[in-house]
C-alpha cells in the first residue's frame, strides 16, 4: 500500500540565507499549513495527512523546520548555536506560505507551533483564514535547565525523549506514544534546546494577545489535559486574553495530540475544520 | 505513607527496559519523601543496596526530595492528569533535585520507570 502523501523539497531564503526545506502534502482545497512541535518534525502529522475526510477539502502541508527532520541547517551552521526566535519563526511560516503560493492558509501548530500561531494572528491576520493552536499558550514557565538537553555527557536523543515522555498521555495508544518519542530521539544535537529558547524564554507573547482581532483571524485552541507543560489553565488564560478566541480542553490527550492519538484529536478537530470549510 | 523501596532491586532487575535505560548508571541516590529517606546504591542500572534512614549528613551523588502529597498522587494506580510523571512533579514543585544532575538527566527514563515501580504496594 502506498499512502497518498507526497514529499518534496523547497528552496527558499529565510532571514537572507538559502535553505532547503522538506515538506509533505496531501489533499486539495483550502490550504492548511501544519507546524510540528519543538525538537520533532513533520511526521507528527502523518495521520492527519492520511485522513481522507480532511484531505477531501484541505490541501494539507507539513514542513520540517530548518535543523529538523529532513531539512538541514543552513550553510555555516557549524559556527553558530541554533536558537529559535519569534521573528524568525513567524518569518519562516509566512515565507513558506508565499513560496508555495498558499492563498490565505489556515495555520495549525502544536506546542511551539501552537504558540507561534498567536503571533501570526497578531501580525498577519489578513494573510490568514484563521489559526488553530494545539497545546498552545502565550507563555510557559521553565521548570528545568534546558542545558541538560545538549551536554557532552548526556545522550541528547534519549534525554529529549525522556523529558517529553510524560507529556504524552498515558491513555494514548502504545505504538503512537513511542513513535512520537522516537522522533525526539532522532533530533539533531541542541535543536530541541534551541527551540525551547523561543518556547520558555524569548517567545513570551502575553503582551501581544490584546492585539489579536479574531474577526479578521479566528483563533481556536485545543489542549489535552495530560499536558503539564502547556497546562489546560495556561490555554484557558490565553484564550481569555484574546476577545473572541475559543478554547476546548480535551480529556485524555497529552502534548502531542496529532501524533500520539489522532483518532481522539479528530473528534475535536473535524468540527473546527468544518467551520473553516464552510467559510470557504 | 508506606513505600516498597526495599523491593526496588528485584523489581528493577525484572524489568528489561530499565536494564537497558540504566546501562552505565552509577550513582548513590538519596530518596527523600517528607521525613522518610533511603540511600540507593546503583551500579550499571542495578540497585545493589537500599539503606533506610534517618541519616546524619549522608553522602550522595544526587538527591530526589519529594513532597509526600504530590508523590502520593503520582503513585495512585490511575494518577490524575498533571501528576502522572516525575517531571510533572517537578513542574508542580513537588520534586526537588540536588547534587550532580547529569546522571539524572542522562538516565531520565530509568528514574521515571524505577520510581513508577513503587506504585505496586504503595499505601497512603
Amino acid at each position: 500500500m502506498i499512502e497518498p502523501i507526497t514529499g518534496r523539497y523547497l528552496r527558499l531564503a529565510l532571514e537572507g540565507r538559502p535553505h532547503r526545506l522538506y515538506f509533505e502534502e496531501a489533499g486539495q482545497g483550502i490550504p492548511l499549513l501544519l507546524l510540528h512541535t519543538a525538537g520533532s518534525d513533520g511526521r507528527q502529522w502523518r495521520d492527519l495527512l492520511n485522513d481522507a475526510e480532511v484531505t477531501a477539502r484541505f490541501r494539507c502541508i507539513a514542513f520540517d523546520m530548518p535543523w529538523h527532520g529532513k531539512s538541514s541547517p543552513p550553510e555555516g551552521w557549524q559556527e553558530e548555536e541554533y536558537r529559535l526566535t519569534t521573528a524568525a519563526y513567524t518569518g519562516m511560516v509566512m515565507a513558506v506560505a508565499r513560496a508555495l503560493e498558499l492563498d490565505r492558509p489556515v495555520v495549525m501548530g502544536c506546542s511551539i507551533g501552537g504558540r507561534i500561531v498567536l503571533d501570526l494572528a497578531a501580525e498577519h491576520a489578513d494573510a490568514l483564514r484563521g489559526v488553530i493552536g494545539l497545546q498552545g499558550s502565550a507563555f510557559v514557565e521553565p521548570y528545568y535547565d534546558t542545558a541538560m538537553l545538549h551536554h557532552p555527557r548526556i545522550h541528547g536523543g534519549e534525554t529529549c525523549a525522556a523529558i517529553v515522555s510524560g507529556l504524552v498521555s498515558p491513555r494514548s495508544p502504545e505504538a503512537a506514544r513511542w513513535e512520537t518519542l522516537w522522533h525526539y530521539m532522532q533530533g539533531g544535537p541542541g535543536v530541541f534546546k534551541g527551540d525551547l529558547h523561543f518556547y520558555k524564554g524569548e517567545g513570551d507573547l502575553r503582551p501581544k494577545l490584546a492585539r489579536i482581532d479574531t474577526a479578521r483571524c479566528p483563533v481556536v485552541l485545543l489542549t489535552g489535559d495530560y499536558d503539564y507543560s502547556c497546562r489546560p489553565e495556561d490555554t484557558l488564560a490565553t484564550a481569555e486574553a484574546i476577545p473572541g478566541a475559543r478554547a476546548t480542553i480535551m480529556p485524555g490527550l497529552g502534548h502531542f495530540p496529532m501524533s500520539e492519538d489522532y483518532a481522539s484529536l479528530r473528534r475535536y478537530l473535524l468540527p473546527v475544520l468544518e467551520e473553516f470549510a464552510e467559510q470557504g | 505513607m508506606i513505600l516498597p523501596v526495599e523491593s526496588l532491586p528485584a523489581r528493577i532487575a525484572a524489568t528489561p527496559a530499565l536494564r537497558r535505560w540504566g546501562r552505565y548508571l552509577d550513582a548513590d541516590v538519596l530518596l527523600e519523601v517528607g521525613a522518610a529517606a533511603w540511600l540507593l546504591t546503583v551500579r550499571d542500572g542495578q540497585v545493589l543496596a537500599v539503606r533506610r534512614g534517618p541519616f546524619v549528613l549522608p553522602s550522595f551523588t544526587l538527591a530526589l526530595r519529594l513532597d509526600p502529597a504530590g508523590f502520593a498522587r503520582f503513585l495512585a494506580a490511575d494518577p490524575p492528569p498533571g501528576w502522572h510523571d516525575l517531571m510533572a512533579l517537578r513542574r508542580h514543585g513537588a520534586l526537588k533535585l540536588e547534587g550532580d544532575l547529569v546522571p539524572f538527566f542522562a538516565h531520565l527514563f530509568w528514574f521515571k520507570g524505577a520510581l513508577a515501580l513503587l506504585r505496586e504496594g504503595a499505601k497512603p
